[in-house]
């Protein structure tokens, strides 16, 4: 299913702040997303003029959830220009819109577990697949200002950096355990570059099948650029329309 | 209709080279893309002899009202281009136009001999800044050179030749003379002007080290080189850098290009060319009334 071409104005229908994330939820009825496809996002209004007078170029963002019919939402973290205009956004804002892109997840076949690793802001498209498809959720978060993300998922299992909240440590100590349970799992990942490293780590030593969703800088999140490539075993992809998941086992 | 070196054009905007992929794009967007197609002409992203890789990551720094990039110019090569990518360009529908640049003259022999026969081409448009091995100028920014260089490929094709000058020179207007009199049908400008940025520990930030500016941040040197082009020669000349608005592709115009072509908007908007195309046509109207 392709995107609207162009970009869209959209409506901010609420904005509910989840700790330090922040939940906005757009009027939209184009193609609803699927769990880890994104959007290039951008403020009609003041995007430009913040910190080195940017942002200048739209966002990347994940879609969290397609709820209903004709809505999405997105979780934002302010870490930068862009993340900060878009998490001022209120009710009855305008927003730019392309998407939805990329390509996601592809779901577990009958038999296997799916078992959804997600880092901080990472979870969004996790939390679409467990919506979608199910599966177990571990999460890590850095502390307990960003453990509230978790209450996103059924069932997760939390784990923080500080320890104020579930497993003092990194989510990786419970994706082990599990590990080490056994079982026909598949891994199902999303989040900071490090997470990704030692999920593909372990998908290689367990023998198990590993789909990551990337991240990198993006210019147009439509192929245009040729800006967020990543070195995989065939040469560079471009995130955007290669991926953002890719298969652990292309990555080097 | 606006004839651009015997090219019909509908309308006067067109894509900057390596700033729209079509294969790409219709994956994205499908058949709506085809139907609604913002540009009068399709122009390839730069298409070298051999494949090219492209550089390392990260090939993207944001700066104040642009973009620096350091892609690389990937590509298939030109035998790839011609097999993969050439026969599904032709289905747009609108005249083709394949960006090409060699780091030798005869490379760029080499890449018109494979371009002539393809019927698909209209036109060929030559990415001249690239550094000459040996004087480290770029090909383009030496005017002497550049002549010579015009010399030797314009009786090799039938194909108008538009060359594409760079920005990252001393004197603009000497170089598009020189090309006009090596005998181009056109020029183009501006590519990205040469920039750089510092990420952490004061460390080049791009893998490339260096990079390209695009986007607002040079629309005004964009105005002034097309304006000093145009008082030089002849040759139609197509205007581009930082446009994103009918008004800024009309102040192009006013200075003496005939057709833009617009680059970074897109990443913004993926049909920027039409809304920009749109807004020029009003502004004309709105003129041709007053
Ligand atoms: C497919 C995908 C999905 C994503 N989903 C989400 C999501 O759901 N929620 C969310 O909050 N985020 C998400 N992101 C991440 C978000 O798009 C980026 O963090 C974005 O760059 C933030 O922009 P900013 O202006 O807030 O921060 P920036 O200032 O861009 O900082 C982010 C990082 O970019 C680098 N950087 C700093 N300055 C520059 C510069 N001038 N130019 C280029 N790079 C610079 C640094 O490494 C910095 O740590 C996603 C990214 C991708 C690719
Ligand atoms: C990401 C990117 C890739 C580009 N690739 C090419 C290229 O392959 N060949 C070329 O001649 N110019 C290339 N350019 C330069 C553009 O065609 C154009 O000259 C320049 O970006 C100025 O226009 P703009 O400000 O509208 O982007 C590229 C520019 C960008 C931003
Ligand atoms: S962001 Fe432009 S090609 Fe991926």
């Amino acid at each position: 299913m392709s995107a609207p071409f162009g970009r869209r104005v959209a409506v901010v229908v609420s904005r509910v702040e989840l700790g330090a994330y922040v939940v906005l939820e757009v009027a939209d009825d184009a193609t609803p997303a699927a769990p880890g496809q994104f959007y290039m996002l951008a403020a009609v209004e003041r995007w430009g003029g913040g910190e080195d007078e940017r942002p200048f170029l739209g966002r990347a963002i994940s879609a969290l959830a397609a709820r209903g019919e004709r809505r999405v939402a997105f979780l934002l973290e302010d870490v930068g220009p862009g993340t900060r205009r878009l998490c001022e956004l209120e009710a009855g804002d305008d927003m730019y819109l392309v998407g939805p892109l990329g390509r996601g997840f592809v779901p577990p076949e009958d038999g296997q577990e799916a078992l959804l690793v997600g880092g901080g802001v990472g979870i969004p498209p996790l939390a679409m697949f467990q919506e979608a498809w199910g599966g177990r959720a571990l999460l890590g978060f850095r502390d307990a200002q960003r453990a509230p993300g978790a209450s996103l998922f059924d069932n997760p299992e939390v784990a923080t950096d500080d320890g104020s909240v579930g497993h003092h440590g990194p989510v990786t100590d419970l994706l082990d355990r599990v590990l080490g349970e056994g079982g026909e799992f598949v891994l199902y990942g999303c989040g900071p570059p490090g997470l990704l490293e030692a999920l593909r780590v372990r998908a290689l030593r367990h023998g198990v099948a590993a789909q990551l969703c990337l991240e990198a800088p993006m210019a147009c999140g439509f192929g245009a650029c040729y800006g967020c490539v990543v070195e995989t075993t065939e040469g560079y992809k471009r995130i955007c329309v290669d991926g953002p998941v890719l298969d652990a086992a292309v990555l080097v | 209709m606006i004839d651009f070196c015997g090219i019909e054009l509908a309308h006067p905007v067109i894509n900057a080279s390596g700033c729209f992929d079509v294969l790409a794009a219709r994956a994205c967007f499908g058949e709506e893309l085809i139907e609604r197609f913002p540009f009068s002409a399709y122009v390839s992203k730069t298409v070298t002899l051999a494949p090219r890789a492209g550089n390392p990551p990260p090939r993207l720094w944001e700066s104040a009202a642009g973009m620096i990039n350091s892609i690389g110019l990937p590509n298939p090569g030109i035998e790839g281009y011609l097999d993969e990518h050439l026969g599904e360009y032709a289905k747009l529908g609108v005249p083709l136009i394949t960006n090409v640049m060699g780091s030798t003259a005869a490379e760029f022999v080499a890449l018109l001999a494979a371009l002539e026969d393809r019927s698909e081409v209209a036109a060929i448009e030559l990415n001249v800044s690239c550094p000459n091995v040996a004087t480290g100028l770029d090909i383009g920014a030496d005017p002497r050179g550049l002549r010579l260089l015009l010399e030797e490929l314009r009786p090799l094709t039938q194909k108008p030749l538009i060359v594409k000058l760079t920005p990252n020179t001393a004197d603009v207007g000497a170089c598009a003379s020189a090309a006009e009199e090596g005998g181009a049908d056109a020029v183009s400008l501006i590519n990205t002007l040469r920039a750089m940025a510092l990420g952490y520990g004061g460390k080049p930030w791009l893998g490339g080290g260096s990079g390209g500016l695009s986007g607002p941040a040079i629309r005004a040197v964009a105005l002034a080189q097309v304006a000093s082009v145009a008082e030089r020669v002849a040759i139609p000349i197509v205007g581009m850098g930082g446009v994103s608005s009918g008004a800024d592709a009309a102040a192009l115009l006013e200075v003496g290009a005939l057709l833009v072509a617009v680059g970074t908007e897109s990443f913004r908007d993926p049909a920027a060319g039409a809304r920009i195309s749109a807004e020029l046509a009003r502004l004309f109207a709105e003129n041709a009334g007053s």
